[in-house]
């Protein structure tokens, strides 16, 4: 159903169009992406006819069950996975362009931190690796962990901390270099549901503050419904959209949220989509 | 707290018991006529060429190997190890640069992964001894003697647990490791120096202390079958031409207590790095 809704605020802008266009083109913009795995005379079809237009400053989750290719089209517009065809513009640019601009920043299902690094050193990695001063990278890493809140953990080492605080500072690191788009592959799935209530929370802070482009993997309709402006509901075999929906709550999101009629309807809605979605199996 | 002082009593008392028991022959053998039990006993300590000295007459032969005689002296005990061990901690360090150049080689171009492990592994095949006196013959014949020849065994006989350490530790970082550094669009040797190198580490030190102990086999081993004039193997060999057993235990002793050093200060250099990880390495 409703694959045509996916194409919103579809730019026109041809490839190749001037930087004016490119600061104009939308956050993420797909059309006719497909990805086939090819692993040893196999083929899995990953994704199949994907088109999304994701709009700056959006909040959008991708939800689904297992193997309906919601990583990897997290993965793709990373630059970590290559389309077999259709089209794939990240602002504008093409995945790989993307990622040498370091156009986004992108937290992963574990915190992927260096144990050899201490937290503020595992913050400043992007930092070293493009080239930033030393007293410019202490600062920003100070100032990310603060807003962590993690601020006086800095000189811990990653394994003294608890799962969730890991995953805190796998989120300053991906946000010190400051990208405008952040792409979270489920950040919060392995935590549980106490930890994971409070990170939502404040992840819908960070990104009130900062303006920022989310573009968030998840298998939780409540963290979907809680955290988005806009839902993307997939099924998998092939990897398809089956809806988009748009999360019209208001803007200010406290916990209590999620007990409010409007927020029961919304999941309601995704609810029913991922149903529909399994029917086509 | 008690365990070592208990250990090391049980091990003093047996060695007596041993001595006591490998001497008694030769010792009966040069007693006068009508020698009582106790007679024997008492010369069982103090042969001129025991099967086993007691610990105490080692002791005293150790006291004179080193203190009787002027460093510089090829009577002093002093002399002959700080020849071998030049040789291997030479042969040591090689091994260590050898080593790591060819597991940064193997793990870096898929060429020499192909090519030269097979090689590597078929050097460690030769026996050692089999190949020294080769080394030290074809060596002397071009004009190389003394320290080279020595420190090219040694290092032959050690390069291969650092090789294979270093090869699995630099393959060592897990996917999601080696993906974050391809969202920072890290170069490949910013990846190597702030991923693969650190992580190699904890792989490296272990390898680090049998390769130091290997190092100095292959040192005395070296020195054995040339007849070399210095060193640890030149003071084997020569007390087992005159059947000088007491050179020969004092040589052994100076050997492990050389390997017991470079095994510490394997130890203290990783002490060091894992102080700066916070306490793991």
């Amino acid at each position: 159903m409703a694959v045509d809704a996916a194409v919103i605020e579809a730019a026109d802008a041809p490839a190749g169009a001037g930087i004016a266009a490119a600061a104009a083109a939308p956050a993420v913009e797909a059309r006719g992406l497909s990805i086939v795995f090819d692993a040893g005379g196999q083929r899995t079809v990953a994704l199949d006819g994907i088109d999304l237009a994701i709009a700056r400053g959006d909040f959008v989750s991708l939800i689904g069950p297992s193997g309906c290719g919601k990583t990897t089209l997290l993965r793709a517009i990373a630059d970590l996975e290559q389309p077999t065809s259709g089209t794939l513009l990240v602002k504008g640019m093409t995945p790989d362009a993307a990622r040498q601009a370091r156009a986004y920043g992108y937290v992963f299902q574990a915190p992927a931190l260096y144990p050899w690094r201490n937290v503020e050193r595992n913050v400043m990695l992007p930092l070293e690796i493009m080239g930033i001063p030393r007293a410019e990278r202490r600062a920003r890493a100070a100032r990310y962990l603060d807003l962590v809140e993690l601020g006086e953990f800095r000189r811990r080492f990653p394994w003294q901390l608890s799962g969730g605080m890991q995953q805190r500072v796998s989120i300053a690191r991906a946000l010190s270099f400051e990208p405008d788009l952040l792409l979270m592959d489920e950040p919060f799935g392995a935590l549980d549901e106490i930890t994971r209530d409070g990170l939502n929370l404040h992840l819908h802070r960070l990104w009130r503050k900062t303006g920022m482009t989310i573009v968030f993997v998840t298998h939780s309709i409540q963290e979907a419904v809680y955290l988005s402006t806009r839902i993307v509901v997939m099924s998998p075999r092939p990897g398809r959209i089956v809806d988009i929906v748009d999360c019209t709550l208001p803007a200010e999101r406290e916990p209590d949220l999620r007990d409010t009629p409007d927020f029961l309807a919304v999941a309601h809605r995704v609810r029913e989509a991922l149903r529909a979605g399994h029917a086509h199996d | 707290m008690l365990a070592v002082p208990v250990v090391l009593l049980a091990v003093v008392v047996i060695w007596y018991a041993a001595a006591v028991y490998l001497n008694w022959d030769s010792a009966a053998q040069f007693a006068d006529e009508g020698a009582s039990r106790l007679d024997i006993l008492q010369a069982t300590m103090s042969l001129d060429r025991p099967l086993l000295p007691p610990p105490h007459q080692l002791l005293a032969t150790l006291g004179d190997e080193i203190f009787g005689w002027p460093v510089t002296s090829p009577r002093s005990i002093l002399y002959h190890t700080a020849v071998t061990a030049s040789a291997a901690a030479c042969g040591f360090v090689l091994a260590i640069v050898v080593g790591i150049a060819l597991a940064i080689g193997i793990v870096q171009t898929r060429t020499l992964d192909r090519s030269l492990m097979p090689w590597i592994i078929a050097s460690q095949t030769v026996p050692v001894l089999a190949i020294a006196p080769m080394v030290i013959v074809v060596l002397g014949s071009i004009g190389l003697t003394g320290l080279l020849p020595k420190a090219l065994i040694a290092g032959y006989l050690s390069f291969f647990p650092v090789t294979t350490a270093m090869v699995k530790g630099l393959r060592a970082p897990d996917p999601m490791q080696r993906d974050l550094m391809r969202t920072y669009n890290a170069t490949e040797a910013q990846t190597f120096r702030m991923l693969r190198w650190p992580s190699a580490m904890g792989f490296l030190f272990p390898a680090l202390k049998v390769a130091a102990a290997l190092a100095l086999v292959g040192a005395i081993v070296a020195e054995l079958p040339t007849g070399a004039q210095a060193g640890l193997g030149a003071r084997l060999l020569t007390g087992s031409y005159y059947g000088q057993t007491l050179q020969i235990w004092a040589a052994l002793v100076m050997a492990s207590l050389l390997a017991l050093l470079s095994i510490a200060a394997v130890d203290l250099a990783q002490g060091v790095l894992v102080r700066q990880r916070g306490g793991r390495l």
